[in-house]
């Protein structure tokens, strides 16, 4: 085609000035990997749960309210999941875009002790782990889901999100949901209540667990509970905050044998969310292979940084060749 | 046989046309009733075969655009001029495939374009968005002189044919991103596909593999259209193509073999597994019987083998985008006790998609000057 070399050499320094501009940007680009200063979660400790699912009830109703997590104005009850034929309760069996919260139960053998992983039974509370450097948070073409800079709750942007579910395949956790019943469907997560704050109060699953079992706080505070049921002694006597982390209201118990591990403090690069236990964390559901101090938004990231360099590449060795063998093919032409 | 004489109506195009209208009503019911009601999909499984098939087949059978586009005008092979053409066209109805599935597969259709303003740069999803985009357009525009020409508009026609070196770039920038960056989706998910395919180098293995199935589409093409409308078949185009293929087939087969001993092992593909049967599957058919058929010069220079080899490329390759975007992690999904397997109406889509292209193709063939250097 007719282009002379000065014009190619033109386009040329057009691209690298692009490509000048655009090696700015990723400098900025790559997530926080720290805790934010204000953060905010729940130690859910597993021992002091009775499996009563006040939470799950309790999160339902106060995420349907307007600018709650499970709000929709086109619905006038919260979204309940029947699957008995009376259709009575309320009862899903897994998360889902009608639950952001539930509460499952382990049991081996007899089932007779609580705590135990032979021979015993344990509860786990799943729901939304809020991430200190979030795979859907990365993923998200459009930023509809996003890590709020000073409480690091993990939120959702409805007006943004495209419906593409890259955050469902993404999450390593099983947490963001979608709505498939739907033609105008939103995606599903817990958000830790943020809409409750303004308002003095925190999230619906602490603020009614009757026993302590989920406490809300500010995550430093949290570790440190956490740190310190860990150095207890099997058998003493602790008095277990109920509702958050720093309450006067306390429930005195015996305190059970933990697994010497807190679920949260490490994986995926730690989270908001800790769970204790007494049934390792792999019995309850929670999967093995995803390793401590692995950040998920480095391995996309990865090829992501690398673009700029492939940019120049392509263009600075494509026109290159295109001068190189332009020359070459019309002296064989003549 | 001349343009004129391609018949319209023939039972082939009654019947895309019947498959096109069925598509149609899937459309209709998906945009009504929603994702849950036209699929199988499920919180597990958030992604299927619109994505699979559509999205990551269509992409990849769609390399050969920017593969014959960069030989002719970057690399300056002009043999190859003789089906830049059909090769660019083919593209473009790869990528409209893709980009309408991909609008039909999100759950809010009507906010596509929402990428496009809302940026999130550390998005994968973003940049192929962006790409899907930017390249479409690129393509129209490669193949906008065949249009002026017919509709004689000669000053446009000149104005895109100056520019065409450096937008032909342009599309191979942003192909060997678009390219790569669907594998690079994947990279994400390293708990979830199966280490059979899941490795650093999936942005890597998808753009080889997609050169690799672009060489094997045009010459596939070539081959069929030269058939159908009754063209002489440019053997040395053809032999060509087949020596490229054989060439990225041995380099693409040796880097599987390393990611399979240095990841997983190699008894991870011989397991007899679901997941193993289908990796074997892939490979023997869109890599090894292909090495193997190009190895032998007798066949490499013969058409029926090289249409051969083109097929089995084809299919080897699609396979291999099912493997990743759907199969490969089955065995996570399956811990859950969620299978998938795509709806009547997944299908009955796909189905018109391609219909939609080879409808296309034949429309243009007829109304276009698609093989403009060709000897009838």
């Amino acid at each position: 085609m007719s282009m002379n070399r000065r014009d190619f050499l033109k386009t040329a320094a057009a691209g690298s000035g692009m490509l000048l501009a655009s090696q700015a940007m990723p400098a900025r680009a790559a997530m926080p990997k720290e805790l934010p200063p204000e953060a905010v979660g729940i130690l859910y400790d597993a021992t002091l749960c009775i499996g009563c699912k006040s939470c799950m009830v309790n999160c339902k109703k106060y995420n349907s309210e307007p600018g709650g997590a499970l709000y929709s104005s086109r619905r006038i009850s919260p979204p309940y999941e029947f699957s008995t034929p009376e259709r009575i309760w309320d009862d899903p069996h897994d998360l889902s875009g009608k639950t952001l919260n539930i509460i499952k139960a382990y049991k081996n053998g007899t089932g007779a002790t609580k705590d135990a992983a032979e021979n015993g039974y344990s509860f786990v509370k799943q729901h939304c782990l809020h991430c200190i450097t979030p795979a859907c948070v990365s993923v998200c073409p459009v930023g509809a889901l996003r890590k709020d800079p000073s409480n690091g709750v993990v939120y959702y942007v409805e007006n943004r999100c495209i419906g593409c579910r890259y955050c469902l395949l993404a999450c390593p956790f099983r947490i963001p949901r979608y709505e498939w019943d739907t033609a105008f469907p939103q995606v599903r997560k817990c958000q830790l209540c943020r809409h409750r704050y303004a308002e003095g109060k925190y999230s619906a699953c602490c603020e009614f667990c009757p026993t302590g079992a989920s406490i809300f706080g500010k995550v430093a505070d949290l570790r440190k509970e956490a740190e310190k049921r860990l150095a207890l002694k099997t058998g003493d006597q602790y008095d277990f905050p109920l509702q958050t982390v720093g309450s006067k209201d306390k429930s005195r118990r015996t305190v059970s044998k933990y697994i010497n591990h807190i679920y949260g403090m490490k994986e995926a690069g730690g989270t908001q969310y800790m769970l204790m236990a007494g049934v390792p964390f792999e019995l309850l559901g929670f999967d093995k292979n995803i390793r401590d101090d692995e950040f998920f938004p480095d391995f996309t990231w990865a090829y992501i940084s690398k673009i700029p360099a492939v940019i120049a590449t392509v263009l600075i060795g494509g026109a290159a060749t295109w001068a190189f063998t332009k020359g070459k093919n019309k002296d064989k032409e003549k | 046989m001349n343009q004129k004489d391609i018949k319209m109506m023939t039972p082939m195009t009654v019947g895309l046309i019947l498959v096109m209208a069925a598509a149609g009503v899937v459309v209709v019911y998906r945009l009504l009733f929603g994702l849950g009601a036209a699929t199988h999909l499920s919180d597990i499984w958030p992604w299927g075969f619109w994505i699979g098939m559509d999205v990551l087949g269509g992409v990849a059978m769609a390399a050969g655009g920017f593969i014959i586009a960069g030989a002719v005008y970057i690399l300056n092979w002009r043999k190859y001029k003789v089906i830049v053409r059909p090769s660019i066209l083919n593209a473009f109805f790869g990528y409209v495939l893709a980009a309408t599935s991909i609008t039909l597969d999100i759950g809010v259709p009507w906010r596509i374009w929402h990428p496009i303003v809302m940026w999130q740069i550390n998005s994968i999803m973003f940049i192929v968005a962006i790409h899907v985009v930017l390249y479409t357009s690129t393509l129209a525009t490669e193949s906008s002189p065949m249009v002026f020409e017919k509709l004689k508009m000669t000053g446009a026609y000149r104005a895109v044919s100056k520019i065409m070196v450096p937008i032909v770039l342009f599309g191979v920038l942003l192909s060997t991103l678009h390219q790569s960056s669907l594998g690079a989706v994947y990279l994400i998910v390293p708990t979830k596909l199966s280490p059979l395919w899941y490795s650093k180098s999936l942005p890597y293995m998808f753009l080889i593999s997609a050169v690799l199935m672009g060489l094997s589409m045009v010459s596939f093409e070539t081959i069929l259209s030269s058939r159908i409308f009754k063209h002489k078949i440019p053997m040395d185009v053809i032999t060509g193509l087949a020596r490229g293929s054989l060439i990225v087939a041995v380099i693409y087969f040796a880097i599987k073999v390393w990611l399979l001993v240095s990841g997983p092992g190699i008894g991870a593909a011989f397991d007899g597994s679901f997941t193993a049967n289908m990796y074997l599957l892939e490979m023997a058919i869109g890599v090894v019987l292909p090495l193997v058929l190009l190895s032998v010069k007798d066949f490499r220079t013969r058409i029926s083998s090289i249409f051969t080899v083109n097929i089995l490329v084809i299919i080897g390759t699609l396979l291999n985008r099912l493997n990743v975007g759907i199969f490969g992690l089955a065995e996570y999904a399956s811990k859950f006790g969620v299978d998938y397997f795509p709806s009547l109406m997944e299908f009955v889509l796909t189905a018109g998609m391609v219909a939609f292209a080879f409808f296309g193709f034949k429309v243009s063939a007829k109304y276009l000057n698609l093989f403009p250097e060709t000897e009838h």
